[in-house]
């Protein structure tokens, strides 16, 4: 249980995290979404005792992370996979991490087991690639066999197959009824991993909950309608006061629900080509809550999630 | 504490920086031994003194890996990882100046004994034989300086954080800025002999009657200024974000 | 032409020139001050006195030239450098010349702050420059300032590690070349060949050499030849090995 009241950081003048409280429930995978900025890696900082908040409180099970015992053993972290001494070997890396925890050392060779960082475990991490520190960070995290683990956008970066390895990753770790608070600026990749969500824009809370009850509430669910008397099925539509918009050779219906629409055309005999309900997505949800505060949005990395439907997170966010 | 130790025991044997700075150090002072011993010729005997020729190039080198086991901490963000395990900063760090500390006695024991040995083998005059407590202290002293120097880079890394800048003070003020002060009328000679490393230097090669400690009393004045030093590294590093 | 600028936009755009160029002029600067502020009857003030301090300034002045390049090798942005200007050469030249150029003014503002504050503390004191002896004392800091600063980069270039580079400078500036003079028999003929010990000359403080083998201006020259030959090498260097 991580539990944040009134958690401020102050930069000089940059305001990067501003009156945010928020929990993270036991035993699930809770998604820490943002923009590029929005205080994300501050928090997690604060969380770990790092910086120190300007104000507010964060605490992990009742208590300060400065005041944990081996607190490798409570909480796993990954803040960012280029934290190691290039000339370090990986297994030097956990070795040294393992004497700060008390751990045995026979624990450095199993979590690199785990991360499958074994046959490269005596070579330096500065050669790594990004999916390679990446697995190390999380070996670290691993390796007090902690309840609570932390990540910070740790896709960031990856390729395909080092994405789904993480994703997996995170899921095997809720399995095992851990804790798990990861952050992204990719809202797709938590759709895929997380339960609940905690969404920050400029460093203030907009969203905590589900990611369910994030998807229904703010988005509007349409449907597309595609007919050889589109113009026909449209003059009726607006006749029952229903809203749409034209979509190329579609329409795009809101407010009334497939059926409704089936029905229509039924009554009038006019031909569907298509009927088909858009589940509101992560992405628009997003963009109607945080609104203006959007400071970045990145593409690219999307492409990489075929589950998801085109349209929202291609368009620039008004500034 | 012993848990601390050995974290950074791990951490310093497993870069490069203190091997190289090891065998620099032992290589180029036993080194300069030999040659002052080979090279030596005339009318004046061979000191003890002569033998520990190179002992302030060693301290440069020491003082160097010292402040750069903090500041490659900094400038790698293993300092997050580490006040992350261990989120006691002062324990940690201190963990970290005592084994650094540790290295450099070590490694000044070994080459001011190994300095000696080699001269004593070439040359062999009587004026080589360690005689007294000066002499002994010439020699095994080497050791203490090396790991105050050590206690005096690390809080100056912990405060720098950044090698180029850590480096530059720790060298160019006891080879440039404490010979400056000497050099100012009036008060320079005063003020001379409450600089740190003129008083390093006074305890290992004894004793002007004009100064006002004694060889013991240097030696605790620059490990005081040490420890002022670290005290005030740790109390920044506690307050200031990792 | 254009690299030049372009040198010029990266130097001055990190923070650690300005720094170090703060440092460099405001520490001997400073000093001088205090040197020659204590002074009273007893000491003598000369014009080469207030340039006693200067090398506080050139020692700062070396670090900013190594740190030019090391650093460039840190971010790798040397190699974001050579794929823009595949000829190295030119490229490093750019930047040597920039890094000089700002030495030289450094050097400058160092030599005549300081002789000018001690003009302000000591008016009595005979300052005036008034041969051409006073005038290389204090002008001819900007020479020894921007060669000290191109044989830091030559260093800088072939070491390409900020602590390594920083270390060997100043170890071997402040220290190495005094130590040599302390080996027995063979230790001042050597010491007198020593690059550092050669600008002090020029300038005119340090320890005097006896029967010195150039004039002043020929020990400028004979920095000069050093630093170009390990700029040199250092240039070859870079061209051959991997950026």
């Amino acid at each position: 249980m991580i539990e944040a009241t009134g958690l401020t950081k102050h930069y000089g003048r940059t305001v990067a995290v501003d009156n945010l409280s928020f929990g993270v429930g036991e035993g699930r995978v809770t998604g820490f979404l943002g923009p590029n900025g929005a205080g994300k890696s501050t928090t997690m900082r604060m969380i770990l005792g790092l910086d120190r908040p300007t104000s507010g409180d964060v605490r992990i099970d009742g208590e300060h992370y400065r005041d944990l015992k081996r607190p490798l053993t409570t909480v796993g972290a990954l803040l960012d996979a280029k934290w190691v001494h290039p000339n370090r070997s990986a297994r030097a890396h956990l070795r040294w991490l393992a004497a700060a925890s008390k751990l045995p050392y026979s624990r450095v060779d199993e979590v690199l087991d785990i991360v499958g960082l074994t046959a490269v475990a005596n070579k330096r991490a500065g050669g790594f690639s990004l999916g390679m520190s990446q697995r190390l960070g999380i070996a670290g995290a691993l390796l007090g066999d902690p309840r609570v683990l932390l990540f910070d956008e740790p896709v960031n970066g990856l390729d395909p197959e080092g994405i789904l390895w993480i994703r997996r990753f995170m899921h095997r770790l809720a399995a095992e009824g851990r804790t798990v608070f990861v952050s992204s600026h990719l809202l797709s990749e938590m759709a895929q991993t997380a339960q609940d969500l905690v969404v920050i824009g400029r460093g203030k809370l907009i969203y905590q909950g589900t990611v369910d009850d994030f998807i229904a509430n703010a988005t509007e669910n349409t449907v597309v309608v595609r007919s050889p008397e589109l113009d026909r099925l449209t003059e009726l539509l607006r006749a029952d006061g229903v809203s749409l918009v034209a979509d190329g050779d579609a329409i795009r219906v809101s407010g009334v629900d497939s059926a409704a629409i089936g029905e229509l055309a039924a009554a009038n005999k006019i031909v569907l080509h298509e009927l088909n309900p858009q589940i509101g997505s992560l992405e628009e949800a997003f963009i109607q809550l945080t609104g203006d505060t959007v400071e970045y949005t990145a593409h690219t990395d999307q492409h990489t999630a075929p589950a998801e439907p085109a349209g929202a997170t291609e368009e620039a966010p008004p500034a | 504490m012993t848990a601390l130790l050995a974290t950074e025991r791990i951490k310093l044997f497993t870069t490069r920086s203190p091997w190289w700075s090891m065998i620099m150090t032992l290589g180029i002072t036993v080194g300069l031994a030999g040659m002052v011993a080979l090279t030596h010729a005339g009318d004046r005997p061979l000191t003890v003194e002569h033998s520990q020729f190179g002992s302030q190039f060693g301290l440069m080198i020491i003082t160097v890996m010292a402040a750069l086991a903090v500041t490659t901490e900094y400038r790698f963000a293993t300092i997050r990882t580490t006040f992350q395990a261990v989120p006691n900063r002062t324990s940690i760090l201190l963990a970290k100046t005592a084994v650094v500390t540790g290295l450099a006695v070590v490694v000044g024991e070994i080459t001011a004994f190994g300095s000696w040995a080699v001269a004593k083998l070439i040359d062999g005059g009587p004026e080589l034989s360690i005689r007294d407590s000066g002499d002994l202290r010439m020699v095994a002293g080497v050791g203490l300086v090396y790991g105050v120097a050590a206690v005096m880079a690390v809080a100056v890394g912990i405060l720098v954080r950044q090698s180029a800048g850590a480096i530059s003070i720790l060298l160019i003020w006891p080879l440039l800025a404490e010979n400056l002060v000497g050099l100012i009328p009036r008060v320079g000679d005063d003020l001379r002999n409450w600089m740190p490393y003129v008083n390093a230097g006074r305890f290992l090669n004894g004793v002007d009657p004009e100064m006002p400690l004694s060889a013991w009393g240097a030696l605790a004045y620059f490990a005081g200024v040490a420890a002022v030093l670290l005290g005030t590294a740790l109390v920044v590093a506690n307050r200031r974000d990792a | 032409m254009s690299l030049l600028t372009a040198e010029r936009i990266k130097l001055f755009s990190t923070r650690s020139p300005w720094w170090c160029g703060l440092a460099a002029v405001v520490l001997p600067i400073g000093f001088t001050a205090l040197l020659v502020g204590q002074a009273n009857g007893g000491l003598e003030v000369g014009v080469t006195t207030t340039q006693a301090t200067a090398n506080l300034g050139r020692s700062v002045v070396m670090v900013l030239a190594a740190l030019a390049v090391t650093t460039e090798y840190r971010f790798s942005t040397i190699r974001s450098t050579f794929q823009a200007t595949p000829n190295r050469i030119a490229a490093l030249l750019a930047k040597t010349a920039v890094v000089a150029a700002l030495a030289g003014v450094l050097g400058e503002l160092v030599a005549f702050g300081s002789w000018g504050v001690s003009r302000l503390l000591k008016p009595s004191a005979d300052l005036a420059l008034d041969s051409a002896d006073d005038w290389r004392s204090v002008a001819g800091e900007g020479l020894v300032f921007a060669l000290a600063a191109v044989l830091a980069l030559g260093v800088g270039i072939l070491v390409r590690q900020t602590a390594g580079a920083v270390a060997l400078l100043l170890v071997y500036s402040l220290l190495v070349e005094n130590l040599i003079q302390l080996i027995p028999t063979a230790g001042e003929d050597i010491h007198r060949w020593m690059p550092f010990v050669a600008a002090d000359q020029f300038i005119g403080v340090g320890q005097r050499i006896p029967d010195p083998a150039f004039g002043p201006w020929g020990y400028l020259v004979y920095f000069a030849g050093i630093s170009l030959v390990v700029l040199a090498a250092a240039l070859v260097t870079a061209n051959r090995r991997d950026a």
